[in-house]
C-alpha cells in the first residue's frame, strides 16, 4: 500500500509524483506556484522574486519577458522538466537553452550516443523535435570541430552528420508544390548549418524496393491499400520509414541514425504499445539505443518534452517546416489527445509515464555494440551493468517480427520449420507479432499471400532469418560433435 | 421449400452466426459477432468456465465468499458462479459476503439487493460493517476529512473488512467480481502513476497467495459490456448507481479513455491486459512485505508503514481516532495543491480493490 510518507523505505511505496527529483540533474524547487504561473503572467507582481531567472537570478525569466505576447500562453502554459510546473518560464532564455542543451549532452555522454569516429545521420522531418535536434547535434559537432583545430595531435576526429529527409508523398497525399517548396526550405536550413557541411538526402518511401521508382510506387500502393486497419496502415508507414532510413543509411556508410523523439512522443508510445498488446517489446522501443537494426538508432532527446522543443524553436527562432498535417487517425488519435488532456491536468504526466516505462527491463540490444575503443567505453558499461544486458548464450537467439521488428515473446513464437523454403500462410503469421497479426495482415489467406509478395525485401528476409536462427543455434551446440558437414543443406 | 424458408426470414434479421438456427439478437461487445440471447448465455458462461478451468482458480470442497455489493458484477459473478458450480460439479460451498460501509442513500439501498440475491440464489449472506469493525461509516469519516482522500480509506478498510468476514465465515478463498474492464483501467492507472510495483502485480488472476486469503478474479476476461448485457437479458435483480462520494475519482480519466477505445476497437482492452502481463518487470520490485500488524495483530501482505510496524488500516484508523485525518494520507510538507493532487491519485491506486457500480448504458 502506497502510504505517500517523505521517509518511508518500503519497496511497495512510491515517491510522489512531482518530489521524485531522483534522475534530474536540474533539481527544481517545489511547483508551489504551479496552478498560478498557468493563470496568469508573473509580471502581476505576486511574487517578484520569480520575475527573475530562477537559476541566475539576474535575467528577467520567460514569462515575465513574454507576459504581454502571445508567446506566453505557449510559454506559461504548464509542462516542463522533471518538476511539475513550467519551470521553463521560470528560466530566462540562456538559462533554459544551456539546461536543454545540457539533457542533450548528458544523454549522448552518459550513454556513449556518438563517438568520434561516428558518421550521424539526422532522421528529419521538419518538425520541431527534429530541428531541435539537428541544431543541437550541429553545436556539438562545432564544438569538436573547434577542439580538433586547436589540438595539436589532432587524435580525436571529428564525428560526421548528414541529414535525411523522407519523403511519403507517394503514400499521404501533399500538394506537389507545397511539397517542392517545403523540400527547399529543408535544404536551405541545413546548407545553413556548416561549417562542418552536412549532405541533405530526400529518400523517398518507395526507395525500400529495390526496383525502378514506378514500380516500387504501384508495389507500395498496394501493400498499404491491403491493409484494412486504419491504425495498422499508419504503423506500418512508420515501420517503413524506419526501413528507408536504414537503407539511406547503409548506402552512404552512415553508422548512426538519430531520432529526434522526445519524451511527449514516447509517452503516447508507451500508451500505443500497451494499448496493442505490444507490452512484451515495449522496453525495446524506448531506451536511447536501439541496436537491434544494422546501423544503431539513437534517441538523445529522449528527456525533453515537446513543449520545451517549441519553446527551444520559438527562443531561438529556428526555421521549422510543415510537410504535411501529421494527421493521425484511429488509436494513435486517441492516444495522443488523452495524453494531451493528462498533460493538461498534471504537467507532469508524460514524464511520469516515461519513468514508468523506463523501469521495464530493456533488451540486450539496447546498449550500444562494442566499440573498437576500450576507454569510449568503460563510462557506459558501467551504467548499463545493473540490466545485466549481455545476450544469454544458453538461450536461442532472440526472434523479431518480420513487420515490426519488436522482439517475439518466446512463449507466443510457435516454431516451424520451412518446407522447402517456401512459406505457408501460417509461417507468414508465425513470423509476425500478434499485434501486426491482428491490424496489419489481411485476415483472408489468398489476400494475406498476396501481402507478402508485396513486402520489401528487408521484411522478408528478417522473417527467414528469425525462421532458421533457432536451427541455426541448435547445430552451433551440437556442432562440434557432428561428423558431417551437410545434413540437411543450408 | 427454399425460396419459402427465404420469403419466412424477417426482413432485417439474419441468423445467429453460431447456432444458425435462432435470429440474431444482439452483437457481441467483446467480438461483434451476431448473435441470438441463448448462444450469448451459452459463450458468456462458458468462456468463464474455461478461465477457472485454465487458470485452476478452485479445487473441490472448497468453501468460497463471493464479495457481493449489490452491483451488477457481483450479483451476475453470483449467478453464473452458482449456475456453473451446478453445471461443472465444481463441489464448491458457495457464500456471499458484502461489506456495508454506512453510506446512507447507497449502501443500504445495495445491501437489500444482495439480501435478495440471498433468497434468489440460495446463498448464505454475511455482512461486515465498518461501524463493527472500526467504529466508524464512511458518512462519519467524510463528515471529518471531506471528499479527499475518502476513498483511500474506504478502499483500504473494505480489503481488511473482506478478510475478516472471509476469516468468520472460514473460508478458503475470495472471489471479486473485477472485470475485464477494470484491470485494464488499473493497468493504465499504474502506468500513469509510476507505480512499476503494482503494476507487475495487478494483472494476476490469483493474488494474496501468501497472505491471509487469496482473492481470484474469474471476470478477469469478461468485458463490462457483455456482464450488463447478460443481466439485461436475464433480468436480475441488481443496484446501479456510482458511490455518492466519487465524482472525482482520477480512475475516471482511464475509463472515459477505454470506453472510447473499446469503440474503436474492442479487443484493445484484452490487448492491455495482456501487455500488462507481458511487461517485462524484474521480480525484485514484486514482493511486498508481510508480517503482522504490531496494532492489532492481524497479518498482513501489505506494505507496513515504517518507523511503525502497523497495517495500513491501523495507520488511518489512528488518524481518524486522534483527529489526525491526514495522517498516513500526502506528504508531511506541501502546500494545499499539493494535498489536493495526492488525494485525487490516491483515490485512484486505492480503489484498486473497491468496484465501481455501473450504470446500465448500452
Amino acid at each position: 500500500m502506497a502510504c505517500n510518507s517523505a521517509t518511508c523505505q518500503s519497496g511497495g511505496c512510491y515517491r510522489e509524483d512531482n518530489g521524485d527529483r531522483v534522475d534530474d540533474p536540474f533539481p527544481q524547487p517545489p511547483p508551489a506556484v504551479a496552478t498560478e504561473s498557468t493563470q496568469q503572467p508573473l509580471s502581476n507582481g505576486k511574487n517578484s522574486d520569480s520575475a527573475f531567472c530562477i537559476k541566475c537570478k539576474l535575467k528577467e525569466s520567460m514569462a515575465a519577458a513574454f507576459s504581454s505576447s502571445s508567446a506566453s500562453a505557449q510559454v506559461t502554459g504548464g509542462g516542463g522538466g522533471g518538476g511539475g510546473a513550467s519551470d521553463s518560464s521560470r528560466f530566462c532564455g540562456d538559462c533554459f537553452r544551456s539546461n536543454l542543451y545540457g539533457k542533450f549532452r548528458l544523454a549522448v555522454t552518459s550513454n556513449a550516443l556518438i563517438s568520434p569516429s561516428d558518421n550521424v545521420l539526422v532522421a528529419f522531418s521538419g518538425g520541431p523535435s527534429s530541428r531541435v535536434a539537428l541544431q543541437f547535434v550541429h553545436e556539438m559537432q562545432m564544438k569538436a570541430q573547434k577542439n580538433f583545430d586547436a589540438s595539436r595531435d589532432r587524435s580525436l576526429p571529428v564525428f560526421g552528420v548528414g541529414v535525411a529527409f523522407i519523403d511519403e508523398s507517394s503514400s499521404i497525399s501533399i500538394p506537389a508544390e507545397k511539397f517542392s517548396q517545403a523540400v527547399e526550405e529543408m535544404r536551405l536550413v541545413v546548407s545553413n548549418l556548416a561549417p562542418p557541411v552536412k549532405e541533405f538526402h530526400v529518400v523517398s518511401t518507395e526507395s525500400i524496393y529495390s526496383s525502378d521508382s514506378n514500380n516500387g510506387r504501384n508495389r507500395l500502393k498496394d501493400l498499404l491499400n491491403a491493409v484494412a486497419d486504419v491504425t495498422g496502415k499508419e504503423d506500418l508507414l512508420v515501420h517503413l520509414r524506419m526501413l528507408a532510413l536504414q537503407k539511406v543509411a547503409l548506402k552512404n556508410g552512415y553508422t548512426k541514425i538519430l531520432l529526434g523523439t522526445c519524451t511527449s512522443r514516447i509517452a503516447c508510445h508507451v500508451l500505443e504499445a500497451t494499448v496493442k498488446g505490444q507490452g512484451y517489446s515495449l522496453a525495446a522501443d524506448i531506451q536511447y539505443v536501439d541496436a537491434r537494426w544494422e546501423i544503431p538508432v539513437i534517441l538523445p532527446l529522449r528527456d525533453c518534452l515537446a513543449q520545451e522543443l517549441n519553446i527551444m524553436c520559438s527562443l531561438d527562432s529556428l526555421k521549422t517546416v510543415e510537410v504535411h498535417n501529421d494527421h493521425h487517425s484511429g488509436i494513435n488519435a486517441l492516444i495522443t489527445s488523452f495524453v494531451k488532456l493528462l498533460q493538461e491536468e498534471n504537467p507532469s504526466r508524460e514524464s511520469t509515464i516515461v519513468r514508468t516505462a523506463g523501469k521495464l527491463t530493456p533488451f540486450h540490444f539496447n546498449r550500444m555494440p562494442e566499440p573498437d575503443d576500450c576507454n569510449m567505453q568503460l563510462a557506459s558499461q558501467r551504467r548499463q551493468k545493473k540490466y545485466n544486458l549481455k545476450p544469454n548464450e544458453s538461450l536461442p537467439p532472440e526472434s523479431f517480427c518480420r513487420i515490426c521488428n519488436s522482439p517475439l515473446k518466446k512463449s507466443d513464437v510457435k516454431s516451424y520449420k520451412l518446407e522447402n523454403q517456401i512459406m505457408s500462410a501460417e509461417d507468414i503469421s508465425n513470423g509476425c507479432c500478434t499485434s501486426c497479426q491482428f491490424q496489419i495482415l489481411p485476415k483472408d489467406i489468398s489476400l494475406l499471400e498476396h501481402f507478402y509478395s508485396l513486402l520489401p525485401q528487408q521484411m522478408v528476409a528478417r522473417g527467414e532469418y528469425s525462421c532458421l536462427g533457432e536451427d541455426r543455434w541448435l547445430r552451433e551446440q551440437i556442432q562440434d560433435c557432428l561428423l558431417s558437414d551437410t545434413e540437411d543443406g543450408t | 421449400m427454399e425460396a419459402e424458408e427465404v420469403a419466412a426470414k424477417p426482413p432485417k434479421g439474419r441468423f445467429c452466426t453460431i447456432c444458425n438456427q435462432r435470429r440474431a439478437a444482439l452483437k457481441r461487445p467483446k467480438t461483434l459477432e451476431q448473435i441470438c440471447r441463448e448462444c450469448f448465455y451459452a459463450v458468456f458462461e462458458e468462456e468463464i468456465h474455461g478461465v477457472i478451468v485454465d487458470n485452476q482458480l478452485f479445487k473441490p470442497g472448497e468453501r468460497v465468499a463471493i464479495g457481493a455489493s449489490g452491483g451488477k458484477d457481483s450479483t451476475v459473478l453470483a449467478y453464473v458462479l452458482s449456475e456453473l458450480n451446478r453445471r461443472h460439479n465444481y463441489g464448491l460451498d458457495l457464500f456471499l459476503l458484502s461489506v456495508d460501509e454506512g453510506i446512507t442513500g447507497y449502501r443500504d439501498d445495495s445491501l437489500e439487493t444482495v439480501k435478495r440475491n440471498e433468497i434468489q440464489y440460495g446463498l448464505p449472506l454475511k455482512v461486515v460493517s465498518y461501524k463493527d469493525l472500526y467504529g466508524w461509516t464512511m458518512d462519519e469519516i467524510v463528515k471529518l476529512i471531506g471528499l479527499k482522500n475518502n476513498c483511500t480509506f474506504c478502499g483500504v478498510f473494505r480489503r481488511q473488512a473482506l478478510d475478516r468476514g472471509a476469516t468468520l465465515l472460514k473460508v478458503d478463498k475470495l472471489v471479486t467480481g473485477h472485470n475485464a474492464d477494470d484491470i485494464a483501467e488499473t493497468v493504465l492507472l499504474n502506468i500513469l502513476r509510476g507505480d512499476i510495483a503494482r503494476l507487475s502485480r495487478c494483472t494476476s488472476i490469483t493474488t494474496g497467495e501468501d497472505g491471509p486469503i487469496p482473492r481470484c478474479k474469474p471476470f478477469k476476461y469478461t468485458y463490462e459490456k457483455e456482464i450488463v448485457m447478460y443481466a439485461y437479458f436475464k433480468r436480475l435483480d441488481y443496484f446501479s448507481t456510482e458511490c455518492i462520494y466519487s465524482p472525482n475519482a482520477y480512475r475516471g480519466f482511464a475509463r472515459e479513455f477505454i470506453k472510447d477505445l473499446e469503440r474503436i476497437r474492442p479487443r484493445a482492452i484484452l490487448d492491455i491486459i495482456k501487455s500488462g502481463e507481458d511487461f517485462r518487470i524484474s521480480t525484485s520490485t514484486k514482493m511486498p512485505e508481510q508480517g503482522n500488524c504490531e496494532r492489532c495483530g492481524y497479518i498482513s501482505s501489505q506494505v507496513m508503514c515504517k518507523p511503525v510496524k502497523w497495517c495500513k488500516a491501523c495507520v488511518l484508523l489512528e488518524g481518524l481516532n486522534r483527529g489526525l485525518p491526514k495522517l498516513g494520507i500526502g506528504r508531511s510538507r506541501g502546500a494545499n495543491n499539493e494535498q489536493s493532487k495526492n488525494a485525487k491519485e490516491a483515490k485512484g491506486i486505492d480503489s484498486i480493490q473497491s468496484k465501481q457500480c455501473g450504470t446500465l448504458d448500452f
